[in-house]
Parts: C-alpha cells; structure tokens; sequence
C-alpha cells in the first residue's frame, strides 16, 4: 500500500494518517489503553496524597512542625505528637528486618544453590503459601506461641545474659518492640525467600560455571559469584519487605502493647503508626482528633516514601559492572 | 442477529417487570453507631420486624464516633451511641438531637492472680491509684486493707486497657474523674485518654485476651463480655460504702437512684451514684434520634419502634446480658418521644 507521496501531503497530514491507520489497526487502543491504566495508578496514588494532605489541614495549622516532634497523644485535651508512633514503627521494622534478612537471604541461598530441586520446589511452595497467610492469623499466632515464648523464656534468657545493655532492661510482659519486631520477621521472610530465590536463580549459569572453572568450592561459587552478582534483586527484595512491615497493622496492634511510649528497652510496650490508625480511627470524634490520625497517615506514607527512595538510591550505587544490575 | 436482539428485548421486559414488582410500602430505615449494644439491638430490629414485616431497620455497629458523624452528616435516620454527645457537637449539629436510653452496661474490674482464688474488692481509690501508675504493688496497703485476709503477692500490676477508642473507656474513666480529682485533672475522660501505664489491647476480646495471658493483670472490660466468657472479677465499692460485684440488678438499681434528678435530655452519667444497691460502674447507651423527621412513614416507625423498644423490647434484655431501664426512665423516656416531629 505504500505509495509515493508527493509534496501534496505534508508532514502533519501525513503523520494524522499514519495515527489513523494504527488505530484502525489496533495498536493506537492497545496504547492508549495501558496509558490509561499505567496512569490511573499513579492518579490514584496523588488523589491519596492530596486527600491525606487536605484532610489533616486542621492538624497541620494547630501544630505546625512540633506535631513530628512531640510525644504528647492526649485525645482529651486535644494534643498530638507523631514522635512515639515513627518511633515505633522504625523500631518494629527494623527489628523485623534484622531478624528476618539473614533467615531470608540463607534459606534463598540454600532453596537456589544448594538444595536439590525438588526439595527447592517443594519448600517454595510451602513457602508462598505462608506469604498468603492473613495478617491477623500472625498476630494471634504472635498473641498465643510467640508472647508466652517471650516471657518465659526468651526476655528472661536475655535479661540474665544481655541485661546491661539498656535494650534489654525493664520488666517482662512478653508484650512489646521485641515481640512485635519478632512477629514483623515471621510475616516479611516469605518475600524475602521468595524473590531472593528467584533473583538468585535467574543469575546466568555462566557465572557459577567461571567461578567453579577458576578452582571455586561450591559455597565460594555461590558467596563470590552468584550473590554480588544478584545483589541489586536482594536488596529490592529486602526493602519489598520492609515496606510490607512498615504498613503491617494488626500482627503488630496484637503484640506491640499499644502504649505511645518511647524507650530504649526493646522489651517495653510501644506503637505503631498503623496500629494507632486501625485502634483510634474509627472511634475518633472531634476535627482535631481525625485531623491529627490523617497526619499520621500522611506522616506513615511520607516515611514509606524516603525509605523506598533511599532504597532505589543504595540499589543503584551498589550495581557495578558484572552485576545483573549493569545490563539495565 | 435476530436471537441477539430478541433476547435483549426480553431481558429488557424482565428487569422493567422485576423493577414494577417493587414493593414501596416498606419503610427503610438505617442506623449506625455503638458496638456495644450491637446484639441486643439486632435482636430487638429483627423482632421488631418480625412484628412489622413493613418496617425494616438496618444497623451497622460502626463504633460510637461513626454513628455520630453519620448522623451530623444525615446519612442514618438515627445513631447509637455509649457516649452522650457533648455540648459542642449538639451546637455544632444544624438539627436538634434527642437522647434515648436504651439498655445499661457496666464496667468490671477483671484480674488474673495466680494462687488467689478469693474474689477480690476494690475501693474506688485503689483503682484510681493503680490506673494512674501510683499504686505498682499487689500488695500495697490501699488493695490489702480492703481484703482482709487474702495473702496478695509482692509482684507488679500490669495494668491493661483498651487501645481503642470505646464506650467501655468512657465508662471507666468517667467513674475515675469523679471518684479522683488527679485523675480528672491529669487524664480526664473520654472514649480515648492519654493512660499513664499499662498494656492497651484492641475491643473487650484484646483485653480479655491480655489479662488472661498475663499472669498479675488487672483490665476492665463489659459485664455483658465478662460474664459470657466466665472471667473472674472484682467487687468496687460504691458511695454508700457497700463492695458490690456487678450484676444486671445493681446496674439496673445504679439507673434508678438517678431517675428522679435525671435531666431533661437524659445526657446523664451514672456512675458512681447514690443508693446501697447501685454498682457505681455502670452507664447508659443512647439511640441519637433527630426532632424533625420529615417523612410521615419513617417518623411514624421510628416513635413506634422507640415505644416497642422500651416496654416489649425490654424482655429481651436478661437473655443476653443487658441490665434493663427502670421503669421510672421509661416513664420519662415515653414523654420525651411525643418531642419527634
């Protein structure tokens, strides 16, 4: 079909016709179409954040700045502070990732490179099973195994051989950071196993083969070749789970005691920005009141963000050449 | 093309006839709020409909705070609620609201010892001591002295309350704020409170759930929740000096002896009353009903309802666990329903 035009035509037309005829054929909708709902999300997430900033308007004027810094959350006498509640979070998080990314990235080892494959199969399977599981299922797990185990046995151990450490002071309810970062860990290691195991088999055999050619044992291959080379896919897997944990509300509004507290003893109650928006929300009555748990909200997402952000920042600082990272 | 068009048509005629069938003498009404009395209140609407197959009252038990913006916002016909409305919301509504008792719950003091199996008392200042992070000892002279006899161990209270916002906090920390001027002052009173110490658990079940795990708690929760779950708790003294454990009767009794100084719009609290009989826990929940109801139908079923609900609906009360409205309330109540417009 593909006549000679002549300077008749000129490029504008040309070009409309061009459009007409893809969308007659389709692609134009097809187009069109994946626009649309690439962008919707991205809609939603501003109409979100414009709600949040809109909603918390009262909060933001009554207390400026000192709403990020102050410890006060009086619902009576109408004074708010966010400080207990990042506190919190951060703590319960990073406690959680601390527990759960050494479990995670070994057993990711052990499924991809270690394990024979059906076995690898079978457990993984297992495995994104547990990733399915209802939040609410982990904290009363957490409320009936994990804070008995706490009280009993493990913050005891810890007091008597860790006690002079301010972390590990203070007496043992078996309720609070220690076992909400504990329960945050149980819930975020299938993500990790998951995607560090897939990440990990997708490391081109090549490397392993060169590794093991230059005189590498096995677990040499896997620690000096295969991990560095995946280590962009580990870290994004890692900070996959700290955004689930950082917005995980009711395993941690079970265990974590609920108290805006801030304290350097990990067994002490504390809170979380998410377990204090699942308690009070719905009860809260007065504009300042509703005001101030949007902030939080606003607060919570602005905290996800920079995370997430500082995270695609160490991931891109940490691909080098060789590494999987290197051929994006 | 043709089986196409036909069956559109068809489908057309079904949902136009369907459409026609509706029946448009039933009268809808919707109602939001307290989770507290949602049991007695579902029991009471499905009789009531059981009664008038054309009134059908829906309930979603969405917590106090939401049954009263639901109402400022006009969305439910009425709302519940364990907190009266306060001076400020009233004003702030653009339509008046009335207050109608319905059923009466109360707080109890529910505890876990190990090795004491003695029912304990509480005196009105122990507890205020222990809630404010004052009283830290079981064994502290201000619990002994009220329980002679029983040997109280020498380890640490762990106080436990709610972590949500709830009509059972109100109750409680209204009775703290007139039995302690600290209290008032430093905490004060509300659905949410700024609590000095202890452990918050999520609904009656969280906090049941934590007193039961953790040996040497104390947590208040519902009678209703208290006695349906067999937990062990206390006895608190009451004004006249007499330590009574919570029953349906002594809350009923707590409701009477503020009858006759009750105020017009029922906005009353009850705790901590006078009388020897009264438990000095307890509290009335409300349906948060508008003056003006414009229409003729829905104005009728709710006043009809209101009046079922306070003479026959109150028979349903016992079975579940709900302490009844003496009857001078209902006396009072009765009057105050010919104010719907």
């Amino acid at each position: 079909m593909a006549t000679a035009h002549t300077t008749v035509d000129s490029g504008d037309f040309s070009r409309l016709r061009g459009w007409l005829r893809r969308l007659r054929s389709g692609d134009e909708i097809a187009r069109l179409v994946t626009l649309l709902f690439a962008s919707s999300v991205i809609l939603l997430t501003l109409l979100l954040v414009y709600r949040l900033w809109d909603e918390s308007v009262q909060a933001r004027q009554t207390f400026g700045w000192t709403f990020l810094f102050s410890r006060v959350w009086d619902p009576v006498a109408g004074q708010f502070g966010a400080l207990p509640f990042v506190y919190g979070t951060l703590v319960t998080s990073l406690l959680g990732l601390m527990v759960a990314v050494p479990l995670g990235l070994g057993a990711a080892i052990f499924l991809a490179e270690l394990a024979p494959r059906r076995i690898s199969d079978g457990l993984t399977f297992l495995i994104d099973l547990l990733a399915a599981v209802p939040s609410v299922i982990y904290g009363l797990l957490g409320i009936f195994i994990v804070v008995p185990l706490m009280r009993t046995v493990i913050q005891p151990a810890l007091q008597q051989t860790l006690g002079f450490l301010p972390f590990f002071q203070g007496p043992a309810y078996g309720i609070g950071f220690l076992t909400g970062g504990v329960v945050l860990a149980v819930m975020i290691v299938p993500f990790i196993i998951s995607v560090s195991r897939e990440v990990l088999l997708a490391v081109p055999v090549e490397q392993r083969e060169a590794a093991l050619a230059l005189g590498a044992t096995r677990w040499e291959a896997t620690w000096k070749a295969v991990v560095p080379y995946a280590r962009a896919g580990l870290l994004g897997s890692v900070f996959l789970a700290l955004a689930r944990a950082l917005g995980e509300t009711m395993a941690v509004t079970m265990v974590v005691g609920n108290n805006p507290n801030i304290s350097a003893s990990l067994f002490a109650p504390g809170y979380s920005i998410a377990a204090v928006l699942a308690n009070e929300f719905s009860e809260a009555t007065g504009d300042l009141y509703l005001s101030a748990l949007m902030e939080l909200a606003l607060v919570l997402f602005l905290v996800t963000f920079i995370l997430n952000g500082l995270a695609r920042i160490l991931i891109v600082l940490t691909a080098r050449r060789g590494s999987g990272m290197a051929q994006v | 093309m043709n089986v196409a068009k036909l069956s559109a048509v068809l489908l057309l005629a079904l949902v136009m006839a369907l459409s026609a069938c509706q029946d448009s003498s039933i009268t809808i009404l919707n109602a939001a709020g307290a989770t507290f009395p949602y049991p007695i209140y579902s029991k009471w609407f499905d009789e009531y409909h059981k009664l008038h197959p054309n009134v059908q009252i829906n309930y979603q038990s969405i917590g106090s705070g939401g049954g009263i913006r639901q109402l400022l916002d006009r969305t439910v016909d009425f709302g519940a609620s364990d907190g009266p409305m306060s001076d400020e919301q009233l004003a702030a509504a653009q339509i008046q609201i009335l207050h109608f008792p319905t059923v009466l719950g109360a707080d109890v003091p529910s505890y876990n010892l190990p090795g004491v199996t003695a029912e304990l008392k509480f005196t009105p200042q122990a507890l205020a001591g222990i809630f404010l992070g004052k009283i830290t000892k079981w064994n502290d002279p201000a619990i002994a002295e009220a329980n002679p006899g029983v040997s109280l161990p020498a380890q640490d209270i762990v106080v436990i309350h709610r972590s949500d916002g709830s009509g059972t906090t109100y109750i409680w920390t209204d009775y703290l704020s007139k039995v302690s001027d600290e209290w008032r002052t430093r905490v004060g009173r509300g659905t949410s409170v700024n609590w000095p110490v202890g452990l918050g658990g999520k609904g009656n079940e969280g906090v049941a759930g934590l007193v039961k795990q953790t040996p040497y708690s104390l947590g208040y929760v519902e009678l209703v929740y208290a006695l349906q779950n067999n937990m062990t708790y206390a006895a608190v003294r009451n004004s006249a000096g007499v330590f009574l454990k919570a029953t349906l009767g002594s809350v009923s009794a707590a409701a009477a002896s503020v009858a006759a100084s009750m105020p017009q719009d029922f906005r009353v609290s009850i705790t901590n009353p006078g009388g020897a009989t009264a438990y000095p826990i307890a509290s009335f929940t409300w349906l948060l009903v508008p003056t003006r109801i414009e229409d003729a139908a829905k104005r009728a079923a709710v006043k009809d309802f209101l009046t079922w609900m306070m003479t026959a609906g109150q028979e349903y009360c016992e079975p579940l666990a709900y302490a009844k409205l003496p009857q001078e309330i209902v006396a009072r109540e009765t009057q105050a329903i010919a104010l719907i417009q």
